[in-house]
């Protein structure tokens, strides 16, 4: 049962090699075993975990399974679930029983998934290296020392040391995909809207997109395919039909066109990074893929956009933490505003802080023009860049991150160096577009993870192109020693 | 120094839908506290608005009644403030792209003029919670049985000069929202209410004054005390030589003053930008066409057309179609009736409204049908009755039972009035002959005396007598 993915744990679950129960019971047994050394938890679901198990196994039973009947799964403390506690790695909701599912979980229990609990995360969603989680940083299953990026850095930690065989995630601004580069892993975010955000806490709501994280791009196709879909309880979601992703996954790449953004090679890119993506570019070639470079000009504004825009949405998502009905409240406040200062000094972190701080500012009379408004802008002309790029090339290829996991504690005290982690992802949030990372291969015992863009709705394509690289590459099925 | 008044008016306009703006919650007016209001208007963590589609059409149902441009691209925005009745910090209002602009209401003046106020803008929003202070010994109670309640923030341009002005625009938008039926209009509850915005300047200036918002008003005694105390006080301060301070100040009803909230210093930054968790609202032609045709009559419309088909005077056609309803019950009268428009005027406005108004109904739980004002009216008209039994069988038709026509009553209690020339004179002959001094007195000129005659002869004939034949015929006699 152990290290395998999730296409391969539904045939054994099929042929009856073992009950959901079993797998379900191993994987809480490693939780139990490895979470200490790792802290990808902040909640293990124990009980609910056996009782979803055990009508998995009778819905099988009844021959009414389906491929993710049965297989347990992770979900981002970002994700509502209704009676558990859903912290979004903050002290603000540390005692928070959400009183519903969201949509993302909802679906997941529907075709009858096994959650075995909630992982860890930066506060809120905001982070690149999940030190900024209430909870604690969690370690990189593949080097103690370093960081599991962030902000999704507990389903990843929890996926790459096969405490999960998936997760669930979410990226704003590369929580996924950054995630998956530094701990080995396969991790899409959609194009924005495909996912319904209904019970994703929000951080950055134009940008919020949730996604799977899992070992390979097979595994992710299956997840998607039931993530995915229109939900009229969010505004933002697109009605359209969501194709089965696993059916398109094995096409050939004889033809596929890959532009290679000439940005992306440039000044912060770490060499052994480059040079492992270099390689598996070649790879592509032989893959039958035709490479072009090709230009992405206004690269170089995502990050300060991003960082307008940002914080502006989420100085006004964070303001229904006030402790008046829900979370954190600070002890015997003395009046409305002792109440809510305290509560919200007590109940957030530093990075929230500075953020809410940041955003408050860039909406404020007299500098909405200079900063939210100038930052809007620019978030078309990048949009606009990928389209010119799209009109003749069919997947966007380059690093994900521009090096590979970092040491704890190094970049705590840098916070632009600690934003530079995703200079990659940002851009392709602030479009909309999908962005699938896959591993392909090693600096030292870090992973390196190599980020493909596509246009909108294109992400059965992405998901084809990492398969096709996965059928002939085996840096997926790699093990951290510590966790065999 | 001669002051001229200038006031702007916010109404706020709570919409008629089942459900609230941005939620499914039901939109009924007062149940049990915290009741009504789902994880979405508790502001809880992961939740979505989506826009209620019926308020899009009432918004756009009152923008085409006051010749409003109806924008084809709005946009909803956040407006951030932290109050505790406040659940998400921000409320999801319109901003920069309203969805309606640039409309009119036409109110008539005093002296009988009529004047056209602009209509800056009518947007949608959401209302908040309600704050309770009492009753929790020195704690707050919040109610967020309100919050997410659909709102219609209609704002006026600076075109009103007086109070009176003011009010009669408020009404003009009360009856007008009310016709459309998208608002209850019930003011005691808060479904309509209104901030004013009052300031004064020198008598031909071009540049407006300071101004002061006054904050929540909720009955148009209340706008009118207010504004009439703020030009006062604002007046004195300008006549002394100070200057009026902007400021958002609140009426108290029981001193019947205004009062400072807050200062401009004090005013918060809202940081309006466009919400990110709903799309821009995009109407497209063909759903305007559509809400235009589904319009009802409106107001002006209505009277003009009472005017000329009934050949009412203008003020009998503006009572009769301050509401939908009263101008439906009187059609409905005078098309049972067969004609005789004035007569129905006058009874609807008459009687009619003065029982409604003692038993404080509205007429759309009227216990009296158009259909038996008709049978009433009916046996008026054809002097079967007099007015003034009239009366009687009408309150008889008010506290009876059930659907009876006037007929019936007037039967069974033998109201028909008599017409018949030579039973009048035979109770004129019975009064002459018994009050022989009256007689005299009369017709040595003492006229007033007439009076007594006509009661004695009414009192014998039990007042059932045409009251135009008993004159007649008493002259006739007296003067022999």
């Amino acid at each position: 049962m152990k290290e395998k993915t999730i296409s391969q744990l539904s045939i054994g679950l099929a042929a009856k090699e073992f009950s959901s129960k079993e797998l379900t019971q191993m994987f809480l047994e490693r939780i139990k075993k490895f979470n200490p050394l790792l802290n990808a938890f902040i909640t293990v679901t124990n009980d609910v975990a056996l009782v979803q198990a055990q009508a998995a196994d009778r819905r099988r039973q009844q021959g009414l399974a389906g491929p993710l009947t049965g297989i347990p799964i992770a979900q981002k403390d970002i994700f509502c679930t209704n009676g558990v506690r859903t912290s979004c790695g903050s002290r603000m909701l540390d005692c928070f029983i959400a009183p519903y599912n969201a949509t993302v979980v909802e679906k997941l229990n529907a075709v009858g998934m096994v959650m075995l609990g909630k992982t860890n995360m930066d506060e809120f969603a905001m982070g690149s290296s999940n030190e900024n989680s209430f909870y604690g940083p969690v370690k990189n299953p593949w080097d103690l020392d370093t960081v599991p990026g962030g902000s999704s850095g507990g389903s990843a930690a929890a996926v790459a040391a096969w405490l999960a065989p998936a997760a669930t995630a979410t990226d704003t601004g590369g929580s996924i995909r950054q995630p998956a580069a530094l701990c080995g892993l396969t991790g899409i975010k959609p194009t924005y809207g495909l996912v319904s955000r209904w019970g994703m806490i929000a951080y950055a709501s134009s940008l919020d997109q949730g996604g799977p994280l899992a070992h390979t791009a097979e595994d992710c196709a299956f997840l998607l395919s039931a993530m995915a879909g229109f939900d009229p309880r969010d505004s933002t979601s697109i009605d359209r039909p969501i194709p089965d992703y696993v059916n398109t996954i094995k096409q050939p790449l004889e033809g596929l066109r890959i532009g290679l953004p000439k940005e992306y090679f440039s000044d912060g890119l770490d060499n052994a990074v480059a040079h492992t993506v270099e390689i598996a570019i070649d790879q592509y070639q032989k893959l039958g893929a035709r490479i072009r470079e090709i230009s992405l000009p206004n690269s170089h504004l995502a990050i300060p956009a991003y960082y307008v825009i940002a914080p502006a949405e989420c100085s006004s998502n964070l303001a229904r933490f006030d402790g008046v009905r829900y979370g954190h409240r600070c002890n015997s406040p003395k009046d409305l505003l002792d109440l809510y200062t305290r509560s919200r000094t007590q109940g957030f972190g530093d990075e929230v802080k500075r953020r809410i701080l940041v955003g408050t500012f860039a909406l404020s009379a007299g500098y909405y023009d200079a900063y939210y408004l100038k930052a809007q802008q620019i978030r078309r002309l990048i949009s606009d860049d990928f389209q010119r790029a799209f009109e003749y090339i069919d997947v966007i290829a380059g690093p994900t991150s521009p090096t590979v996991a970092f040491n704890l504690g190094e970049r705590v005290d840098d916070p632009i160096k600690m934003y530079l982690s995703d200079m990659y992802t940002i851009a392709v949030n602030l479009a909309g577009l999908p962005g699938l990372s896959l591993p392909v291969g090693f600096v030292g015992k870090h992973p390196v993870g190599l980020q493909l863009i596509g246009n909108y709705f294109t992400e059965g394509r992405l998901l084809n192109v990492a398969h096709r690289y996965q059928q002939v590459t085996d840096w997926h099925a790699r093990v951290p020693n510590e966790f065999t | 120094m001669e002051l001229e008044t200038i006031i702007g008016l916010e109404i706020h306009a709570q919409l008629t839908t089942k459900t609230k703006i941005f939620s499914s919650t039901s939109n009924c007016y007062g149940a049990e506290p915290n009741t009504q209001a789902c994880v979405i208007d508790l502001g809880m963590p992961g939740v979505l608005p989506v826009l209620n589609q019926e308020t899009v059409r009432m918004a756009v149902m009152f923008g085409l009644a006051i010749n409003a441009e109806i924008a084809s691209r709005s946009v909803f925005a956040r407006k951030n403030y932290f109050y505790p009745d406040l659940p998400k910090g921000y409320q999801i209002s319109q901003y920069e792209l309203p969805l309606v602009r640039d409309g009119q209401m036409i109110i008539e003046l005093e002296d009988g003029s009529r004047k056209a106020i602009g209509i800056t803008r009518a947007h949608l929003e959401e209302d908040a919670g309600k704050s309770l202070h009492e009753d929790f010994q020195g704690l707050s109670g919040i109610d967020l049985n309100r919050a997410g309640t659909p709102l219609l923030e209609i704002v006026s341009e600076p075109d009103l000069r007086s109070s009176k002005e003011a009010i009669s625009y408020m009404r003009k938008i009360h009856q007008m929202v009310v016709y459309l039926a998208i608002c209850d209009g019930n003011m005691q509850n808060g479904s309509f209410r209104c901030d004013a915005n009052v300031s004064l300047r020198c008598a031909g200036d071009q540049r407006f004054g300071t101004r002061v918002e006054i904050k929540n008003l909720n009955s148009f005694r209340f706008v009118e005390r207010a504004i009439e105390f703020e030009v006062e006080r604002q007046t004195n301060i300008l006549k002394s030589g100070s200057r009026v301070i902007q400021e958002t100040r609140m009426y108290d009803a029981y001193k019947c003053e205004t009062r400072s909230m807050r200062s401009k210093e004090e005013a918060e930054d809202y940081r309006y930008f466009p919400d990110p968790d709903l799309l821009p609202l995009l109407l497209d032609e063909c759903f305007i066409s559509a809400v235009r045709a589904d319009l009802p009559e409106l107001p002006d419309a209505k009277k003009q057309r009472f005017m000329t088909q009934y050949s009412l005077s203008s003020y009998d056609a503006g009572m009769l179609t301050s509401s939908c309803a009263l101008g439906n019950y009187y059609e409905t009268v005078v098309a049972e009736l067969g004609g005789n428009p004035k007569l129905c005027a006058n009874w609807l406005m008459g009687d009619f409204s003065a029982f409604l108004n003692k038993e404080n109904r509205e007429i759309t739980d009227s216990p009296v049908t158009p259909y038996q004002i008709a049978s009433l009216l009916r046996r008026v008209q054809d002097q079967t009755i007099s007015g003034k039994i009239a009366k009687d069988v009408l309150e008889a038709l008010w506290f009876g039972e059930g659907n009876v026509e006037a007929d019936s009553i007037i039967e069974e209690r033998g109201l028909r009035q008599i017409i018949d020339t030579s039973a009048i004179g035979e109770a004129i002959e019975i009064v002459i002959e018994s009050n022989p001094e009256q007689l005299a007195q009369y017709r040595s000129g003492k006229g007033k005396l007439f009076g007594f005659f006509i009661g004695q002869v009414m009192k014998i004939l039990s007042g059932k007598a045409n009251p135009q034949q008993v004159n007649k015929l008493l002259e006739e006699k007296l003067k022999e």
